[in-house]
C-alpha cells in the first residue's frame, strides 16, 4: 500500500502506478470456487476447444478485479469507488503476463465530492489492451 | 453442425420483468477466498486488526467481490429463463458497477436481476452474435443500495471462424 493520495495530487493525465498479474491455471479454480462461476471454459481445455476456444481462458471478472486492485491500490484507504466499468475485448490466458494500467482523464467536484475519473486497461505480452475499464473515484482533499 | 439456437424474439419479451429475489448471507470466509482469488493484499479485505482500525470499522470486501454474489442462484434462473433461448457459445461481454456501500462480514444481500437489453448484431469474424444486458441491485439487511450492476453476455455460434 502506498501514501494517501489526495485531490490536489492529480492532474488529467496522471499515470497509475500499473498491477503487473499472472494467473496460473490454479488460480482460475480458486476464482471459480470463490465466485461460483464454473462455467468450464475455464478450466476445461476440451471443452474450452469445443466451444471454439483456443484453450482455457482467464474469466472477464477475474480480469475486472485486477483493474479493481489496480483503482483500490491507487486510491487508499481515504478513496471512495463509485463507479467500475470493464469491456472484454479480447481474451486473456493463464500463464501469460498482464499489466493493468491506468490514467486520470479528468478531476471535477461534484455534490460537494471531489472525483477523479480514470481510464483503466489490461495489456496483454503484446501490448494488446484486452480489458477496457473506466472508473469513477471520490478523493479526500488537502484543505 | 447443427444451427446454433439464438431465439432473440422471446428473449425480448423477458426484458424488463424481475427475476425471483435471492438473498445471500456474507460470511467472512466469502470475502477472505475472494480476497485471495483475485491475489490482492490488501489489508482490508482480511486484516480484522487493520479494517477495524480504518475508517470503515472492519474488514469489508474488495469492490469486484459484489458482482459475485449470487451468482450459483443466478446461474440456476439463468439455466430456466435464458439457456433454452440461446445455445451457442457464451463469453462475458463486460460489467458496469455503481457502488454505494462497501459490503461487510454478516449483511444479508438481497440481489434482483433482470434482463434490460437484448440486441442481435453481424459479426465479421464471429457471424450472428446476441448481446443480453443483464442488470442486478443489491440491498442489505436495511434495505440500503449496496450497488447496481449490469453485465453484457454475449452469445456466439460455434463453428464460425474467429480470431
Amino acid at each position: 500500500m502506498t501514501e494517501q493520495l489526495y485531490y490536489e495530487d492529480i492532474v488529467a493525465g496522471s499515470e497509475i502506478s500499473p498491477v503487473v498479474k499472472q494467473a496460473t491455471t490454479r488460480q482460475l479454480v480458486m476464482w471459480a470456487g470463490a465466485s461460483g462461476d464454473y462455467h468450464e471454459i475455464h478450466y476445461d481445455k476440451d471443452f474450452a476447444q469445443s466451444r471454439g476456444l483456443p484453450g482455457v481462458i482467464i474469466h472477464g471478472q477475474l480480469a475486472g478485479s485486477f483493474l479493481g486492485q489496480l483503482i483500490t491500490d491507487w486510491m487508499g484507504e481515504q478513496g471512495s469507488l463509485r463507479k467500475l466499468t470493464c469491456s472484454y475485448r479480447g481474451m486473456n490466458f493463464p500463464g501469460e503476463v498482464i499489466t493493468c494500467k491506468g490514467k486520470v482523464s479528468k478531476k471535477y467536484v461534484e455534490d460537494g465530492e471531489h472525483c477523479v475519473e480514470c481510464s483503466l486497461w489490461v495489456e496483454n505480452p503484446q501490448g494488446e489492451k484486452t480489458v477496457l475499464g473506466m472508473a469513477i473515484v471520490a478523493l479526500p482533499t488537502r484543505g | 453442425m447443427v444451427e446454433d439456437t439464438l431465439n432473440t424474439e422471446e428473449l425480448k419479451g423477458k426484458i424488463g420483468i424481475d427475476w425471483e429475489p435471492v438473498v445471500c448471507n456474507i460470511e467472512k470466509g466469502m470475502i477472505q477466498r475472494f480476497a485471495q482469488a483475485i491475489d490482492d493484499p490488501n489489508p482490508l479485505w482480511q486484516d480484522e486488526e487493520h479494517a477495524r482500525r480504518s475508517r470503515y470499522g472492519s474488514i469489508i470486501a474488495p469492490p469486484t467481490f459484489i458482482q459475485t454474489v449470487g451468482w450459483g442462484q443466478f446461474e440456476k434462473q439463468f439455466q430456466l429463463q435464458v439457456a433454452p433461448l440461446l445455445s451457442g457459445g457464451r463469453l462475458n461481454g463486460g460489467v458496469e458497477l455503481e457502488y454505494y456501500q462497501p459490503v461487510r462480514p454478516g449483511d444479508t444481500i438481497t440481489v434482483i436481476t433482470k434482463i434490460a437489453d437484448v440486441r442481435e448484431r453481424q459479426g465479421k469474424k464471429m457471424g450472428k452474435m446476441v448481446f443480453v444486458t443483464f442488470e442486478k441491485t443489491y440491498k442489505n439487511q436495511t434495505q440500503e443500495l449496496i450497488a447496481k450492476c449490469r453485465q453484457i453476455a454475449i452469445w456466439y455460434q460455434i463453428g464460425v471462424e474467429h480470431d
